[in-house]
């Protein structure tokens, strides 16, 4: 029987696209937890090797395999519960569609994540790509509260739950945010949401990188805490020259409170964007690094930052860059060669900063690996994690690269 | 007699000096409880590390000899999970308590995992900074305790717990392995390591250097008291906070026995004693004329939903003295009889009042006395049980309720623990919770680090539950046996029920 004629079999037609990849390999898109199970407990046993595929809007449908696993048809949004300020929903659902949900009941998920809107949750989560809110509201890991995932060899794992506070049993959720899909396909996740806040205001100023970076400092030595402290790169910002972004959300009171803090800080020079501007800035500089072939982030401390933005520069250009200098973080996004990465990634280790690959063509990424580099003893609990979670080696994902 | 070799004994004792270790049977007993003190159960060996260095060598010794460990911090948890048996050995880690460094640039600190939770808020206040997570035991409960436990505390409703702070982590594995995960910055090196570190129960190795985020110190503070006529109100008053979009930095409640516990204590708040319950609520920000207005609506929102009177603390001495009364409210409670079981649960917070009124017709029933204490803002309940174990007959019937209580709260969407951890006490009411494929998930991550299952055995994962797992570390989970393989030399005995200690 032919892989496409056992998988009529056991989901259905309806599960196979009519739409294969670009690279004509089969598409399956079950509807259920049970059926992802199921197709994954089938490919152990047949030896399949299977691509993760969300909405196809960012990591390229490109790692050879014998067919691809979508979570297109797991759309669902079984629970949105404002009182609880929690929301369960299926990894398939597009991130703007959940969004545009939340907010109908009055909430919402603190993630901005690059990239085009119709992301899947589950390629979010699973890249753990956080965008300009990670600054005031933490990385993708916590805003989760719990995770429901299939492993390699098809077993539906739960951990974590719906409520805010959980210590029962150890954290799998951790380990499926920015695990890449290496070590399961999540399937459901359960959110952390905030109240839609009564106020979200956006200031910026444009200037040199150097003057930015001061006036960035004298924002976090004031010990003012936005929700978001955004340097991006005047390609990235479509604007003359860099831009320092700040936005600021919660209560009218609070807003105001920080308002003022931001202007005593920075000595009025920050200019209020309207609502509308706001949401154009924001959204163009997180689509805009989709629109580049290679993206990573790099995770250094905050008054390393400029140091950083250095290094890039000199090794791989500066062109597409947001940096999050109040807690160290900084995504570029580009054209470049395997050897620049593996060589930025190794000298980036010497700073103990890591650089984590989140989208590039086949060729670079199962060269580069997504992961590398590794501190002291890391590399073999990652080898026994994929060993555990995936014994079949089942799922393509280039953790690490070939070098 | 301690049933663990003599010349383990003497090994240790070449490692960390004869003073560092302890053999006799009253020494060893001193170490018998933790903070919660149903579990009682007698070290083999105690042994107390001084220094890092100290300590990767005795995991290396007990590595060598196969034998089992238990690692502990001030032993100040409430799960039982800091308890070893005869069979072994007790690395206490309070020796290890230096502060490495505070870079308040940065606002990051590197400390030794025995530094008690609030000296490092103490010793990073001069820089204007303070580390967030504040379990109530914070004066004496150390960082690598919170780490292993994954600790709460008040102000974690707007802050955080502690795996939201810890950046990087170096371990030593049970093989001796030391590993270093996370990054100074946060990245991780690959997938999460430290967030999977965070909350293990200790099972996944120890850690001797944490690198921890510090905040800064709000500059404005307000905290507000309220107390209410029953205790539904108080929990309906408290969803109308959640969902009003104000995020207080705590929210916490007593209902009336906790109050006159506390109030017949030295820890007297000035809670009014007539109250069912009352609600501790604090709010802060970068400016006191935004928190006084956030105040204002916050004062409304309780006043609508019933509050009785509000009122706000007129100066830090009255703020602390409220806090105090908060902090110590479990000691205040062993007032109330000979026995406390405490209990920690996690519910949707929408269903507070409903579940305070299913606990208290419970504990109506089995005719016990039940306070409440709890992070209400999290929907994190701690029902605590008084009672006299000498009782005939009692403690079944506490044991009955305790049960019931847990069942009510999964029944609710919740979870049988938010801060305390599973240790031995809840390993019971595991299968409650996960599958048996989801518990042989957990069981399988902690063979990636410690395959013999050498860290403080028997605890967490309750084994009998869990199904096969065919990957790394294959073994017939079902009947709970362990592989020839990876038999230990010491052979510790891996309790299948919660009740079973």
């Amino acid at each position: 029987m032919s892989l496409l004629d056992r998988v009529r079999a056991l989901l259905g037609s309806d599960a196979l696209l009519e739409s294969a990849g670009p690279d004509g390999v089969p598409r399956v898109a079950p509807d259920s937890p049970d059926a992802v199970a199921l197709l994954l407990g089938t490919a152990r046993e047949e030896g399949w090797r299977v691509r993760i595929e969300g909405a196809g809007t960012w990591m390229p449908s490109d790692a050879p395999c014998d067919l691809a696993l979508t979570t297109r048809r797991l759309d669902h949004v079984p629970a949105i519960e404002p009182q609880d300020l929690s929301a369960t929903a299926e990894a398939g659902i597009g991130f703007d569609l959940l969004r545009h949900q939340l907010a109908d009941r009055g909430v919402w998920l603190a993630i901005d994540p690059p990239g085009l809107g119709g992301r899947s949750v589950g390629s979010v989560i699973a890249t753990a790509t956080a965008g300009p809110l990670r600054q005031g509201f933490g990385p993708v890991r916590d805003h989760l509260l719990g995770v429901t995932f299939v492993t390699g060899d098809g077993r539906i794992v739960q951990s974590g739950g719906r409520v805010m506070k959980n210590v029962a049993g150890y954290d799998l959720t951790k380990l499926e945010a920015g695990g890449f899909g290496a070590f399961g396909v999540i399937v459901l996740v359960h959110l952390r949401l905030r109240a839609l806040p009564r106020v979200d205001q956006t200031l910026v100023l444009e200037g040199s990188r150097d003057d930015l970076t001061q006036v960035a400092d004298d924002i976090a030595a004031a010990g003012l805490t936005p929700a978001a402290l955004e340097l991006v790169s005047p390609a990235l910002a479509r604007r003359e020259r860099w831009v320092l972004a700040v936005r600021v959300a919660g209560s009218a009171a609070l807003v105001a409170g920080d308002e003022a803090g931001l202007r005593a800080a920075t000595g009025g020079r920050l200019t209020p964007l309207r609502s509308e501007e706001a949401h154009l800035f924001w959204t163009r500089a997180a689509e805009g690094i989709a629109a580049r072939p290679v993206a990573f982030r790099i995770g250094g401390l905050p008054d390393s930052s400029d140091e950083l933005l250095d290094l890039l520069q000199h090794q791989v250009g500066d062109e597409w860059i947001a940096a999050s200098p109040g807690v160290g973080a900084l995504r570029w996004a580009g054209e470049t060669t395997v050897d620049r990465l593996r060589r930025l990634r190794r000298t980036l280790a010497g700073l103990e900063v890591p650089l984590t690959l989140e989208r590039a063509p086949w060729p670079v990424r199962s060269a580069v690996g997504h992961f590398g580099a590794y501190r002291e003893g890391v590399g073999p609990l990652v080898a026994g994690l994929r060993r555990t979670f995936d014994p079949g080696e089942a799922f393509v994902v280039a953790v690490e690269g070939s070098e | 007699m301690t049933a663990t070799p003599p010349p383990l004994a003497r090994g240790l004792a070449d490692l960390v000096g004869e003073s560092h270790v302890r053999t006799a049977a009253a020494e060893r007993a001193t170490y018998a409880r933790d903070g919660l003190p149903i579990h009682r159960r007698v070290p083999g060996v105690v042994v107390l590390p001084g220094t890092r260095d100290e300590l990767i060598a005795v995991v290396r010794l007990l590595a060598a000899h196969g034998v089992p460990f238990v690692p502990r911090g001030a032993g100040t948890g409430l799960s039982g999970g800091a308890l070893a048996d005869e069979r072994a050995v007790l690395v206490v880690l309070t020796r290890l308590a230096r502060i490495l460094r505070i870079d308040p640039v940065n606002r990051v600190a590197v400390v030794e995992p025995g530094v008690v939770n609030a000296r490092l808020s103490t010793a990073a206040a001069p820089h204007g900074l303070r580390y967030a997570p504040d379990p109530s035991s914070q004066t004496a409960c150390t960082l690598g305790g919170n780490v292993a436990e994954n600790s709460g505390g008040p102000h974690c409703l707007k802050y955080g717990v502690t795996a939201n702070h810890v950046l990087a982590l170096e371990v030593v594995l049970a093989t001796g392995a030391v590993v270093e995960l996370g990054s100074p910055g946060g990245e991780p090196w690959g997938p999460d390591l430290v967030g999977l570190f965070v909350g293990s129960e200790g099972n996944f190795g120890i850690a001797t250097r944490i690198t921890v985020r510090l905040q800064p110190v709000p500059p404005a503070v307000l905290t507000l008291l309220a107390d209410f006529g029953s205790v539904r109100t108080a929990g309906e008053a408290v969803s109308a906070v959640i969902a009003s979009g104000i995020v207080p930095a705590a929210l916490e409640m007593m209902d009336q026995s906790c109050i006159r516990a506390v109030e017949d204590s030295v820890y007297a708040a000035g809670y009014p004693r007539d109250a069912a319950a009352v609600l501790l609520v604090e709010l802060d920000g970068s400016s006191e004329g935004a928190v006084r207005e956030d105040a204002g609506s916050v004062e409304q929102l309780l006043r609508a939903h019933g509050a009785r009177s509000v009122r706000s603390a007129a100066d830090p001495r009255e703020r602390e003295r409220l806090w105090q009364g908060r902090k110590k409210a479990f000691g205040a409670l062993g007032r109330l009889d000979r026995d406390l079981l405490v209990q920690d649960a996690v519910v949707p917070r929408s269903t507070l009042p409903d579940v305070l009124e299913t606990i208290g017709r419970i504990a109506a029933t089995y005719q016990l006395v039940v306070s409440n204490v709890f992070h209400a803002g999290d929907g994190n309940l701690h029902p605590n049980i008084s009672f006299d174990a000498r009782v005939p007959g009692l403690r079944a019937r506490v044991e009955a309720a305790s049960g019931e209580i847990m069942r009510a709260c999964i029944a609710a969407g919740g979870t049988i623990t938010g801060e305390h951890g599973i240790g031995l006490d809840k390993l019971g009411y595991m299968p409650l919770i996960f599958d048996p494929d989801s518990l042989a998930a957990m069981r399988a991550l902690r063979r990636v680090f410690d395959p013999e299952e050498r860290v403080n055995p028997g605890k967490v994962i309750p084994v009998h539950a869990c199904r096969e797992w065919v990957g790394a570390g294959t073994r017939n989970a079902e009947r709970g046996t362990r592989n020839e393989s990876s038999r230990l030399r010491s052979d510790f005995r891996v309790p299948t029920s919660a009740l079973e200690t």
